[in-house]
C-alpha cells in the first residue's frame, strides 16, 4: 500500500496541471535567452543560427552599464534602509505590548496594497513642492518605502519563530539589552535579516512604475531597458542583458529561499 | 543589614495586566538557603511572580528586596537572580559551553577561571564531556541540567526555577527531583521554585507558598501544610480530603463537640479561634485516616456506619468510595495494601463501620 | 528590627536623579519601549506615505495654468473626472481587465496550490521556489517576453506561419485587452499561489480526515472544508492581484494597444505629455477610492457568502 494518508493520496490529473502550470510560468520568460543567442535582429522564428554578438555588444553599451551601477547602489541602500527599519518594527511588534498595534501594523503594510502608481505620483508632488531635485535619491527613498512591508513581514516571521525566553535568558545571564541584542538576537534572525535583505534588494532592481516618475536624469536599470524597448534594432541587447538578470536573479532567489526556509532549532521540551 | 530570615522579602507586592489582577498584595519572606515552592494551578500568579523577582515584569504596587536591597529599579541584567526556565532556554546557536560561559563575561572573570568553572559547572549536573553539544544534540533531561549549570555557574544569590520539571517524563522526573534536592543543598543557594504539581512541591521544599488567583493562601513547611492547612481551600489542593459540615455545640478543654452531617455528634482538637460555640464549620480527613471494618471497633474510636460504592485499586494502596447516610459526597478511604487498616470483605454494596481518631479530624473555617 | 530598615527604605526613596528615575520608569513601560523602536520605521513611512499622500490630495483641488499652479480650491478636476467620457471609459475598462485578471489568476492558482500543499510530501520547498522565482526576475522583461510571444512577427504567429497553419499573422494577439490579462496573469501568479497555499497548508489534516469519516466524498470534502477554510488565501490573493494590476502602465503600454490603454496611462501622462498635475492627482484619488471601495466590498461580500454557507 501507499505510504501517505488516504487525504493525501497522490492526483495524477492534478500532476499534469502542476506541470501545464509550471510551464505556463517557465516557457515565456525562457525566450528571452533562447533569442538572446539567434543570430537574427528580428524576434521571430524560424531562429538563424547561433551566436553570442548580441552579449559583446551588450558589454560594449556603457549607458547600460551606468545604469545597471545606478540600479545596483540604489538597490543596496534601499535594501539595507528598508530591513533596519524592518528589524526595528518586527523586533517592536512582536516582543512588547504596544496599544494600537494592529492600526500601525496596516500602516506599515499598506504600501502592498497601494498601487505604486498612486505613491509614486505622490512622492513625485512632495519632492517637487518641496523644492528638491529629482534623482537616484527619490528613488532610493521610494523603495525603501515599498520594501519595508515585505523587510517586516520577513522579519517577523523569524523573530516569532525564536522564543522569547531567550532573550530574557540573556538578560537574566547579565547581558545588556544591546549585549542581548548583538549576542543572541541578531545571531538568530541573521537568516531573516539576510533573506529581508535579498528580497528587498530584488524589489528594488527591478522596479520600474515609482522609478519612472522619480528618476531625475540618471536612468536606473528598468528605466534604462525601457528606453531600449521602443527601438526594435536594440532588443537583440536587451533580451542579451534580460538573459543574464534572469540567470543572475534565479541565483540569489535560490539562495535567499535557502535561507528562509533555514529554521532555527528551537528549543523545544523532550527528545 | 538583613537577618537570614528575609533574605527574600516581597511587601505588598501586585500585578495587574490591564483589568487581570495577576498578583494580588502579596506579602512574604524567604530565608536564606531554603528550597521554597510556589504553588498553584496555572494562572495563579506563581510565574509571574518569579518573573517578577527576575526582573522581566515590574510590580504594579509594592517592593522586592533580595537580601536587603530594593529590586524596582533593578534590571533583571543587574539582579543578584538567576532563572532556569520553562522550556529551558538554552542558546541553539551556542555549544554547551558558550551556554555556560555566556553570563561569566559580564562577572569579569579572567579566562582561564571561566574554563575551569564551566568545566567545574558541569562536573556538577553531571554531564562532563558534553561541552561541544548543541541543545539540538541533548535529551530534555541533560537540556534541564544545561540550563541548571548555566543559570548557577554565575553564583546567584537566588536561583528561580519556571517549573523546570514539567516538561519531563515521570519517572526522568522523580529522578530530576532527588538531583535538585541534593544539589540544593550542596551548593546553598535559596532555590525559589514555581510548581503545579503538588507532589513535587512536598517532595522537594523547605517551605510552600501556595497560590490562587494571585493571593497567597498559606505559606507553611510540607508538614504544617499537609496537616495543618488553614483552609478548605488549601486542603483541597494539597492532597486527597474528605469534608463535612459541621457546628460546634461546645468547646471544652482545647476540644470541640460538633455536630457533623452524617456523623453525628463528634469530638474533636480545637486549635483556632473561630472554633467557637454555635459557629458553622468544616471537618476534614484524609482518606489514609479513616479505618474501614466489618463490625464496630472496640478502642473507642468515633465511627458511622456506611455503605461501600466503589473501590480502585492504586497499586500501593486500594481508594474506597463510601456513602453515609445523611452526607451527600462519598467518602474516599485509602487502604494500604498491607492492610493495615482494612478488613477483609469488602465487597461492594457491603455495609461496614467507618472509624477516626479524634485527632486526626482537621477543623476548617468555612468560606 | 529588620521591618523597620524595609520601611524606612521603602517610605523615604533615596535622593534619586530624576534622570534615572525617569528612566526607571520607562524601564517599566513596556509600550513606550516598543514605541521607540518602532519610532523610525513609522517616521519615514509618515514622510514618504501620508505625507506625500496629503499633498496629493491638496493638490487635487488645485488647477495648472501652465507650468504653475492655481492654488485657488476647486473641484473642477473631480468633475471632470466623472463627466469625461473617455475617463469613465478608462477606470471602467481597468476595473474589468484587473479583475478578469485576479478572478483568472485565482482560478488557475488554486489547483497548483492546492496540489503542492496535499500532494508533495518531498521537496515542498523546491516546489515553492519553482513557483516563485520567475516573479523574482525582471517585470519589464516579463512582460516584454509576452510581446515576444504574442506580436506579428512573435513566437506564435511565426510559429503557426512555419507549420503552414495560418497564411498571414493574426493580428488580435496582440495590442488587446485579452493580451493584457495573460500577460499581467503570468506577471502576478506568484501573488496568487502564496497566499493560496499558505491557507491551505494551514488547515488541520485531521479537519479532513473527519470530514471523509462523516461520510463525504472527496467533492462534497472539498466544498464542505478546505474550500471555505481556505477562503482567506483567496480573498488575500483576488486583491492583491487586483489591486496593483489596476495601477499597472507597463503593460497596457508595452501589449495593450489603443485598446489596452488603462487608467494609469491616463494618469501617468498627465504628469508627462499632458502636464495637468491636479487632474492626474484626482484621477489618482478617483481610482484609489474606487479600487477601496471595490476591494472593502468584495471582502464583506464574501465574508457574508461564507458565513451563510457555514
Amino acid at each position: 500500500m501507499t505510504e501517505v494518508a488516504y487525504i493525501d493520496r497522490p492526483s495524477r490529473a492534478l500532476y499534469f496541471y502542476a506541470i501545464l502550470y509550471l510551464g505556463f510560468l517557465y516557457i515565456p520568460v525562457l525566450f528571452l535567452p533562447m533569442f538572446s543567442f539567434n543570430d537574427n535582429i528580428y524576434i521571430a522564428f524560424p531562429l538563424k543560427g547561433f551566436t553570442t554578438k548580441w552579449y559583446m555588444e551588450m558589454f560594449n553599451n556603457q549607458p547600460m552599464w551606468a545604469a545597471l551601477n545606478n540600479s545596483f547602489n540604489v538597490a543596496c541602500v534601499s535594501a539595507a534602509i528598508a530591513t533596519l527599519l524592518g528589524l526595528f518594527g518586527a523586533k517592536a511588534v512582536t516582543r512588547y505590548r504596544i496599544p494600537g498595534e494592529k492600526p500601525i501594523i496596516f500602516v506599515i503594510m499598506l504600501p502592498m496594497v497601494v498601487p505604486y502608481i498612486i505613491m509614486g505620483v505622490a512622492l513625485l508632488i512632495l519632492i517637487t513642492q518641496l523644492g528638491f531635485d529629482l534623482s537616484l535619491y527619490t528613488v532610493t527613498m521610494a523603495h525603501v518605502l515599498i520594501s519595508v512591508p515585505f523587510a517586516m513581514a520577513t522579519l517577523i516571521s523569524r523573530f516569532e519563530g525564536f522564543d522569547q525566553a531567550l532573550e530574557e535568558a540573556s538578560t537574566d545571564l547579565g547581558a545588556s539589552p544591546l549585549s542581548t541584542f548583538w549576542r543572541v538576537t541578531l545571531p538568530l534572525v541573521f537568516p531573516g535579516v539576510l533573506a529581508s535583505f535579498l528580497l528587498c534588494f530584488t524589489i528594488s532592481f527591478d522596479e520600474f512604475i515609482m522609478a519612472y516618475f522619480l528618476a531625475g536624469t540618471d536612468p536606473t536599470l528598468p528605466i534604462f531597458i525601457w528606453s531600449q524597448l521602443r527601438f526594435p534594432l536594440r532588443l537583440p541587447g536587451v533580451l542579451a542583458l534580460g538573459s543574464l538578470i534572469l540567470v543572475v536573479s534565479f541565483v540569489v532567489v535560490f539562495f535567499s529561499q535557502w535561507l528562509r526556509s533555514y529554521r532555527v532549532e528551537k528549543t523545544q521540551p523532550g527528545i | 543589614m538583613t537577618s537570614n530570615n528575609d533574605f527574600v522579602s516581597l511587601t505588598d507586592v501586585s500585578k495587574h495586566f490591564g483589568s487581570v489582577v495577576a498578583v494580588d498584595h502579596l506579602s512574604f519572606t524567604i530565608s536564606r538557603g531554603e528550597f521554597f515552592s510556589l504553588l498553584g494551578p496555572s494562572g495563579c500568579g506563581k510565574t509571574t511572580l518569579l518573573r517578577m523577582l527576575a526582573g522581566f515584569e515590574s510590580p504594579t504596587t509594592g517592593e522586592i528586596y533580595i537580601d536587603g536591597a530594593p529590586m524596582s529599579e533593578v534590571p533583571p541584567h543587574h539582579r543578584p537572580t538567576n532563572m532556569v526556565f520553562q522550556n529551558y532556554a538554552i542558546f541553539p546557536h551556542l555549544n554547551v559551553r558558550a551556554n555556560l560561559a555566556y553570563g561569566l563575561r559580564y562577572d569579569k572573570i579572567e579566562k582561564a577561571e571561566v574554563g575551569r568553572r564551566v568545566e567545574e559547572a558541569l562536573e556538577m549536573v553531571k554531564l562532563p564531556g558534553f561541552g561541544n553539544r548543541r541543545s539540538n544534540e541533548l535529551s530534555g533531561g541533560e537540556r534541564q541540567r544545561v540550563a541548571l549549570a548555566r543559570a548557577l555557574i554565575k553564583r546567584p544569590k537566588v536561583l528561580l526555577l519556571d517549573e523546570p520539571l514539567g516538561a519531563l517524563d515521570k519517572k526522568l522526573r522523580e529522578e530530576m527531583q532527588l538531583e535538585l534536592r541534593a544539589l540544593q543543598e550542596s551548593v546553598g543557594i535559596t532555590f525559589i521554585f514555581v510548581t503545579h504539581d503538588q507532589e513535587e512541591a512536598l517532595t522537594l521544599s523547605t517551605r510552600i507558598a501556595v497560590m490562587t488567583r494571585g493571593k497567597a493562601l498559606q505559606v507553611a513547611s510540607p508538614k504544617d501544610l499537609y496537616n495543618h492547612p488553614v483552609s478548605v481551600e488549601v486542603a483541597d489542593f494539597i492532597g486527597q480530603m474528605n469534608f463535612v459540615e459541621a457546628q460546634v455545640m461546645d468547646v471544652r478543654n482545647g476540644e470541640a463537640v460538633l455536630d457533623a452531617t452524617g456523623l453525628g455528634k463528634i469530638t474533636a482538637p480545637a486549635s483556632s479561634d473561630f472554633v467557637q460555640k454555635g459557629a458553622n464549620i468544616i471537618v476534614a480527613i484524609r482518606p489514609e485516616k479513616l479505618i474501614l471494618s466489618a463490625e464496630r471497633r472496640s478502642d473507642g474510636l468515633g465511627a458511622v456506619q456506611c455503605t461501600i460504592k466503589t473501590s480502585a485499586y492504586l497499586g500501593d494502596r486500594d481508594h474506597f468510595y463510601v456513602s453515609v447516610d445523611g452526607c451527600e459526597k462519598p467518602f474516599a478511604v485509602a487502604i494500604a495494601e498491607t492492610g493495615a487498616n482494612s478488613d477483609q470483605s469488602l465487597d461492594r454494596q457491603s455495609i461496614v463501620w467507618l472509624s477516626w481518631a479524634d485527632e486526626s479530624l482537621i477543623l476548617l473555617p468555612r468560606d | 528590627m529588620n521591618e523597620t530598615t524595609i520601611e524606612v527604605s521603602a517610605l523615604a526613596p533615596s535622593p534619586k536623579s530624576w534622570g534615572r528615575r525617569l528612566y526607571a520608569w520607562y524601564l517599566r513601560s513596556d509600550a513606550l519601549k516598543g514605541f521607540t523602536l518602532l519610532s523610525p520605521t513609522l517616521l519615514v513611512m509618515g514622510l514618504t506615505m501620508l505625507i506625500p499622500f496629503g499633498i496629493m490630495v491638496t493638490i487635487s483641488f488645485w488647477a495648472q495654468i501652465g507650468f504653475e499652479f492655481d492654488t485657488t480650491f476647486t473641484l473642477a478636476n473631480y468633475g471632470e473626472g466623472v463627466e469625461q467620457p473617455l475617463y469613465r471609459a478608462l477606470l471602467l475598462r481597468s476595473l474589468a481587465i484587473s479583475g478578469t485578471c485576479a478572478v483568472v489568476t485565482v482560478l488557475v492558482s488554486y489547483p497548483m496550490a492546492y496540489y503542492v500543499a496535499f500532494h508533495v510530501h518531498k521537496h515542498k520547498m523546491t516546489w515553492i521556489i519553482l513557483m516563485t522565482v520567475p516573479f523574482f526576475t525582471s517585470y519589464l522583461l516579463r512582460v516584454f517576453a509576452w510581446k515576444v510571444i504574442l506580436g506579428y512577427n512573435g513566437v506564435i504567429n511565426s510559429g503557426l506561419k512555419g507549420l503552414g497553419l495560418i497564411e498571414e499573422p493574426l493580428a488580435f494577439l496582440l495590442y488587446s485587452p485579452t493580451a493584457v490579462v495573460i500577460t499581467l496573469a503570468h506577471a502576478w501568479a506568484a501573488f496568487a499561489i502564496l497566499p493560496i497555499y499558505i491557507s491551505l497548508e494551514k488547515i488541520d489534516r485531521s479537519l479532513l480526515e473527519a470530514a471523509t469519516d462523516l461520510g463525504d466524498g472527496p467533492v462534497k470534502r472539498f466544498l464542505g472544508v478546505t474550500l471555505p477554510l481556505s477562503m482567506p488565501g483567496v480573498i488575500a490573493a483576488t486583491l492583491m492581484i487586483f489591486i496593483p494590476t489596476v495601477g499597472d502602465y507597463v503593460t497596457p503600454a508595452l501589449v495593450g494597444g489603443p485598446d489596452g490603454i488603462m487608467i494609469a496611462n491616463l494618469i501617468q501622462a498627465q504628469f508627462g505629455l499632458v502636464n495637468n498635475w491636479p487632474m492626474g492627482a484626482a484621477l489618482a484619488i478617483d481610482m484609489m477610492v474606487v479600487v477601496a471601495v471595490i476591494s472593502l466590498l468584495y471582502i464583506w461580500l464574501t465574508r457574508k457568502i461564507t458565513e451563510k454557507i457555514a
